[in-house]
Order: C-alpha cells, then sequence, then structure tokens
C-alpha cells in the first residue's frame, strides 16, 4: 500500500479519457509503472496488440507510456487497463492535455541549431586552419581569399541559421529594455560576420567566419543539455500531477450514476461517494453521515465525524458510509479562496529573487559594451584610424564573449540537477538549486511530512498473538484505514469466510461457531471514549481486546533533522494537529521549537515573519494547508505522496516517501554554488586577460579560437567534478 | 586548382548530406524514445526462431 497519496481512494476509470483520431478508430495514452527492460516492451506490446480490434500498441520506455489504437467495441478502455494488470503492470489513464507536450518542440529546434552549427564549423575550422598555418607566406593571396569566401558561404546562413535562439531571446530583452547574456552573443555573432565579410572583401589576413559559427555551436551543446534535463525534471513533475487525474460518479436528474473525469465537475453537481473515496472537489454532504481523514486537508491526524449539511473539503478521504454531496466548487477553485490568495502573495515574493546568472549578467553586459565603446573611440583618438579602431572593438566583443559565463551556471545545474535525480529528488528550476545553497533555517509540516500518516499498531507487544492473527483475518477483508493497518502488522495470511461488513460500524464472521466482531467501541458493546484511534475485537464471550493505532514517525526522520542541524540550519515544526501529537513527534524527531494547531494563514505568518528577519526559510509540507507556505517560503520541497496542489508550488519533489535526500540536496546545491562562484572567477580572470590583448589589436582568430574554446572546456569539466561523491 | 574546387564542393555536399540525414531523423520521432531504442534490440522476432 503506497501512503497517502491523493489519488488513493479514487477510482480511475479509464473510459472518459479515450480519444477519436481522425480515421475514426479509439486511441488511449496510459502512463504504465513499472516497465524497465525490452521483456517488458515485448510482454506489453504483444499482450495488448493480440486483443480483438488492436491496430497498433507502442510502449515509450523514455516516458514509460503505452499508446493503443483499436477499432470496434469489442475491446475498451476497462479491458485493456484490466490486461495491463494480467501482464503485471499498473496503468494509469492520464489526461494528455495535462501533460507536457510528447513531441517537445524547443528541443528539436536547439538539436536542428546544433547540428547546423556544428556542420558549419567543423567545416570553416578545417579552412582557417589552413589559412592559418599559410599565413607565413607559404599561401598566396588569392587562394586565401577564396578560402575566406568558401568559410563565409558556410558561416553566413549556418550562423544566422544557428544563432536563432540567441536573437530571439536577445531581442525580446531589448524590447523589454533590459539587456540578457544574449545581447552580447547576438552583437558578437552579427559583428564577427560583419567584420569578416569586410576583410574578405578587402583581401585582408584575419577573418572571423570560424568564430562566428563556433560561438553558437559552444553555447547551445551548453543550452540543449539545460533543456533536456529541465524537460526531464519537469516532465516527471507533471506525470505525478497528470496521474492524479481521477473520476467520480455524478448522479442525474433520474438519480442514475454517470462517470466523470473529476475536471468536468461544476458546481451544483450531486456526487456519489463511496467509503474509502477521495472528495475530489468542495462540497456539501446531503445525505450520509461518517468519519472523514482529512489529514491532508488540515493536518488533523484522527479521523473527524461528519454529517448531513456539513461541508467537505476537497482532499477529504470518507472512511465510513458513502454519502451524497453537491459540489461547490469546480476542481481548480476547491482551495479556500484565502488560501489562494496566500498562494498568489506567496509567489509574488518569491518573483523578487534574481537568479546568479542574472546578477553576473548584469555587471557583465554593460561593462563590456562600455570597455568595446571605449577601445574604439580610444583607439580613434590615438590616430590608429576607424577601421583599426573598429576593427579592434569588435574583436574585443567577439573574444569576451560570455561562452565560459554563459555556460558558468547551466553547467553546474545541470550536474547537480542529475546527481540530486539520482538522489531521488526532482528538481522544477535552476534557480531553486540557487536558493536552496541559501536556506538558513528549515520549517516542516508533521503529519504526512515527517509522520508516514497512516496508523500503525502501536500496542502489538500487549496483545496476544492468537488474538492478533484471529482479528487480521477478520481486518483482511475489509478496505478501512484501520482494518488495513491491523492486516498489515499481522502480516500475510488468511481471509476468514462468510464476513460481513457493517460499514462504519465494524466486520462480525463466524469461525467454528464462535461468533467474531472486529470494529468500534459501540460495535462489541464497550463504552469507550469514542477514540477514532482504537480497534476493538471480541472473540465469543471473551473479554474485548483493544487495538491502538497512532501515526508513525518516518525512519529517517530524526536523522534527517539532525543531517539538517549539523549543516547549519535551524529547524522548526509547524503542525495544524493538537498539541499531544506534535509534541510527541517533536520528541521523537529532536524538534526543540515548534507549534501545533497552527492554521494555513498562521503558518503563511510565520514563514512571512522569518523572511522579515532576514531568514532563508526551507519549507517541507505535503497538505493543501501548506501550499501556501511552500509558496511562500524562500525554497520548498513536498514529499512524493503529497497534494497536487503542493507539489504544483513545491521547488523540488522527493520522489519517495524517504527525506534523507533533503539533507544531500542541500550539500549538492552549496557545492554547485561554489563550482558557479569558481567558474565565475574564471571567467572573470580570462576577461581580464583577454580584453587588454583585444584593446592593443593583439587578438588573431587564432587566438579567438583557442581561447574561447579552452575556457568552456575548463568550465564544463570544473562543472562534471560535481558528479563525483 | 579544379582537383581543390571539386573536392571542397564534394566536402560540402557530402557534409551538408548529412546534416540533412540528421534533420530527417529527427523529424521521423528516432530521438523520441532513446532508452526504449536501446531495449528494442534485445527483442526477438516471434517468427524470428532457430533453426
Amino acid at each position: 500500500m503506497t501512503a497517502t497519496t491523493f489519488s488513493q481512494g479514487l477510482r480511475i476509470d479509464p473510459a472518459p479519457f479515450v480519444r477519436r483520431d481522425a480515421q475514426g478508430a479509439s486511441k488511449l495514452d496510459l502512463a504504465v509503472k513499472g516497465m524497465r527492460c525490452a521483456g517488458c516492451i515485448a510482454k506489453i506490446e504483444r499482450g495488448v496488440s493480440t486483443m480483438p480490434g488492436v491496430e497498433e500498441a507502442r510502449v515509450n520506455l523514455s516516458t514509460a507510456k503505452l499508446s493503443v489504437r483499436w477499432r470496434g467495441a469489442r475491446t475498451t478502455a476497462e479491458a485493456i487497463v484490466a490486461r495491463m494488470g494480467e501482464l503485471g503492470f499498473e496503468a494509469f489513464p492520464y489526461d494528455p492535455a495535462a501533460m507536457l507536450r510528447q513531441d517537445d518542440e524547443d528541443g528539436r529546434f536547439l538539436l536542428r541549431c546544433l547540428a547546423v552549427s556544428g556542420f558549419a564549423a567543423s567545416n570553416v575550422m578545417f579552412l582557417s586552419i589552413c589559412v592559418w598555418a599559410g599565413l607565413d607566406g607559404e599561401m598566396g593571396e588569392g587562394t586565401r581569399s577564396l578560402f575566406h569566401w568558401i568559410s563565409g558561404l558556410i558561416a553566413i546562413p549556418g550562423a544566422l541559421y544557428a544563432g536563432r535562439p540567441f536573437f530571439r531571446s536577445a531581442f525580446a530583452s531589448l524590447a523589454q529594455m533590459r539587456a540578457n547574456m544574449d545581447v552580447p552573443i547576438t552583437l558578437g555573432i552579427l559583428l564577427a560576420l560583419a567584420l569578416s565579410v569586410a576583410e574578405a572583401i578587402q583581401g585582408g589576413k584575419y577573418t572571423y567566419f570560424d568564430a562566428a559559427v563556433t560561438l553558437p555551436f559552444l553555447l547551445l551543446i551548453g543550452r540543449y543539455l539545460d533543456h533536456v534535463l529541465r524537460r526531464k525534471a519537469r516532465s516527471a513533475a507533471f506525470d505525478l500531477a497528470a496521474m492524479q487525474t481521477v473520476t467520480v460518479t455524478r448522479l442525474g436528474a433520474d438519480g442514475r450514476g454517470e462517470v466523470v473525469a473529476a475536471a468536468d465537475i461544476a458546481p451544483g453537481d450531486r456526487l456519489q461517494l463511496a467509503a474509502g473515496d477521495r472528495s475530489p472537489v468542495d462540497a456539501l454532504i446531503e445525505s450520509g453521515r461518517g468519519d472523514v481523514d482529512v489529514s491532508l486537508v488540515t493536518g488533523e491526524s484522527l479521523p473527524v465525524p461528519v454529517a448531513e449539511g456539513a461541508t467537505l473539503r476537497a482532499g477529504s478521504l470518507l472512511l465510513g458510509q458513502p454519502m451524497t454531496v453537491r459540489a461547490t466548487a469546480r476542481v481548480q477553485d476547491s482551495l479556500v479562496a484565502e488560501m489562494a490568495r496566500l498562494l498568489e502573495a506567496g509567489q509574488q515574493a518569491r518573483g523578487r529573487y534574481v537568479r546568479l546568472a542574472d546578477q553576473a549578467a548584469a555587471l557583465y553586459v554593460p561593462m563590456v559594451h562600455g570597455l568595446a565603446l571605449a577601445v574604439f573611440i580610444g583607439g580613434w583618438t590615438l590616430g590608429i584610424g576607424v577601421y583599426a579602431a573598429l576593427t579592434n572593438a569588435i574583436a574585443l566583443l567577439i573574444i569576451t564573449c560570455p561562452c565560459a559565463l554563459g555556460l558558468a551556471v547551466p553547467a553546474a545545474q545541470i550536474v547537480a540537477t542529475s546527481r540530486l535525480f539520482r538522489a531521488g529528488l526532482l528538481v522544477k528550476s535552476g534557480d531553486a538549486l540557487e536558493r536552496l545553497a541559501d536556506a538558513d533555517t528549515a520549517v516542516f509540516d508533521k503529519t504526512g511530512t515527517l509522520t508516514v500518516s497512516r496508523p500503525v499498531l502501536a500496542n502489538a507487544a500487549a496483545v496476544a498473538r492468537g488474538d492478533l492473527e484471529l482479528a487480521a483475518s477478520l481486518a483482511r477483508a475489509s478496505k478501512h484505514p484501520l482494518s488495513r493497518a491491523l492486516a498489515e502488522a499481522a502480516g500475510p495470511g488468511v481471509v476468514a469466510a462468510g464476513v460481513t461488513e457493517s460499514v462504519g460500524e465494524g466486520l462480525e464472521a463466524v469461525i467454528d461457531g464462535v461468533p467474531l466482531r472486529l470494529g468500534r467501541a459501540a460495535w462489541v458493546a464497550v463504552d469507550d471514549a469514542g477514540d477514532a484511534t482504537h480497534l476493538w475485537f471480541k472473540k465469543g464471550m471473551a473479554a474485548p481486546v483493544c487495538f491502538v493505532f497512532e501515526d508513525q514517525v518516518k525512519a529517517d526522520a530524526a536523522s534527517t533533522v539532525a543531517a539538517l542541524r549539523a549543516r547549519g540550519l535551524s529547524i522548526e515544526m509547524l503542525s495544524g494537529d493538537r498539541d499531544a501529537p506534535a509534541e510527541t513527534v517533536a520528541r521523537q524527531t529532536g524538534i526543540v521549537t515548534w507549534r501545533a494547531l497552527s492554521d494555513p494563514k498562521q503558518k503563511t505568518e510565520r514563514l512571512e515573519a522569518l523572511r522579515a528577519s532576514g531568514h532563508k526559510a526551507l519549507m517541507v509540507g505535503d497538505g493543501l494547508n501548506d501550499a501556501a507556505s511552500l509558496a511562500l517560503a524562500h525554497v520548498s520541497i513536498s514529499p512524493a505522496t503529497a497534494t497536487q496542489a503542493s507539489q504544483a508550488v513545491a521547488d523540488m519533489v522527493l520522489q519517495s516517501d524517504a527525506l534523507a535526500p533533503i539533507a544531500e540536496a542541500i550539500d549538492v546545491t552549496r557545492a554547485a554554488r561554489r563550482i558557479v562562484f569558481q567558474n565565475f572567477a574564471f571567467a572573470a580572470a580570462y576577461n581580464a586577460l583577454a580584453v587588454p590583448l583585444a584593446a592593443a589589436g593583439l587578438v588573431t582568430p587564432l587566438i579567438a579560437a583557442v581561447a574561447m574554446s579552452a575556457s568552456s572546456l575548463i568550465v564544463m569539466l570544473n562543472a562534471l567534478r560535481l558528479s563525483r561523491g | 586548382m579544379d582537383a581543390f574546387l571539386v573536392l571542397t564542393i564534394a566536402a560540402i555536399v557530402l557534409g551538408a548530406l548529412g546534416v540533412a540525414v540528421f534533420f530527417w531523423t529527427l523529424k521521423t520521432g528516432q530521438y523520441d524514445d532513446l532508452d526504449g531504442a536501446a531495449h528494442r534490440v534485445l527483442i526477438e522476432d516471434e517468427e524470428d526462431r532457430p533453426l
């Protein structure tokens, strides 16, 4: 059993996800869990394509998707999912609109530009090396001129084609009256082409055609790698969200049920929720009463009793009887208005962060342009002639072109992101890495973050083994969370025959003539305080046995808290739960500063206060009640089991229940920051050397080519050091 | 000199051909499932049993 994911307890009916293509065939896309190897591909494709009417079943292993196309009514979406189950794979329908576009147009555009610049750079370099080798007089002027023109023939269209990603970004930035790193890159490429054409016309010695194509080639390598990793991290996060698309039974005016996707629910719709279902929207209970688990909504770990007329918040899990409810909001509006407002305010506060690369660009761009202008005016007034002064200024722009600077940040972040990916942490943006490295305070939510957020049998030692076995044989027949917890505690075993369940009350069976009952206190005629974390078991006329359940702290919670503290972070816990359970968890994890009974507003106020006092807080939380705080915090992480809203706003998402990757993430991001600064320092030193050479007119195309390639290579190799350890 | 011109043009045409082929592979989606392609080579065709 997976812990409390939002999708747990929601049935996903694949039928609403079937689409029709132009030829009238039905198409269904499924996300498949557990595909690893060639055997899996063959098994699934053969297993599904032999179903009646199936025309094509194609697995994509990289994205873990299965795409099926079929005709006729003999095969249904349910049958395909069922067949996948028989083959041993869990398959989920998903909403393709909610997924990242599969075709990845941006990535292909970058690849095309990279291919063209690579082709142009290698061919122009062949010619340039001949020219450089023949500069001492071995090559005649006519041949050199021919070589220059052939280079130009390749380089001009090549640079204009491959430079488009930079041109677009530069123009977009200039339109907003700002200058990003792509402005000097664009200027460098265009001026290198213009100067080279002028030189070729005059039959000069030096052209920069090779620089004009090598520059975009080197920069595009970094940009494409950056794109690939971002996409990988993002699509994994999208998958989590898309898999949580759910269906629900809507009751029509005639009382007949119809299965619809949760996204199609409109306010006023009547919905039928079964025991074990999770309400996908905010709703009003029309009929039915029972306990609901609201741990994802408020952080409260104990079930809450509700009845007709009460409000059921989105994310509440029905434990007892089925209910008929009336939706009061659509899925996307099902956060209370206040929470949505807090969320927006938080995201605005986050928006003020300036990425390291942009901070560097803000310094670099005016400085380089100022220097180039100074070299031009200086040269002109010193009387070396307008043309020579212009040549020197352009050479300066080319040689300082921020290959190393442009690679400094993405190269380190790519390596850091892929290392965190292996450690089990999805990073949703590059600047999240920079912000995590800054964090000096960690704020944890309790339920579902520090704890597993599901009941675990606490008094197994106090109960006779025979009673536990017998009670578990009843419990295995039920899906109630306490029954499941009991069955889990007893381990695998038999299911008693003839178990009947009175929903919301308990279970009953007769074994060897002895009546057995398992359920609430009232079910076995015991007077308990009605504590919802107790389960009573009565065998015949024997005295009833009480099973006590409590939420359990995650195995690595205490060690993670200690590890973060060792890295200089101060630790706090903010819980929406009551005092007693919060104190227990704080004691078990070694957290000294904690507050219970915090509603979402109080949580955001605490983070606001931390920000105001100059602290940079890392928020770790999973519930809807944490979403606003996650958005407001300097940086945020949510566990794999978090609600969709929380995962959507968090900067990073853990891929499992474990918390340990957080400590590793702090180490990796701090190392990445160190490497970025080293790269910046190197780029600054490189420019400090290159600028005087260019100003003195000593930079030849050969020196420019060697300097550019070497500096890019050094920055890349430095970034690769991060992947070790 | 003629030989040089012919060779230069031939080199560029061959290189351009390589770029064109790369564009074609990109367009036909041959990079969409790199992990899958690595494994598919190991799948035996059903009708391809040893004699």
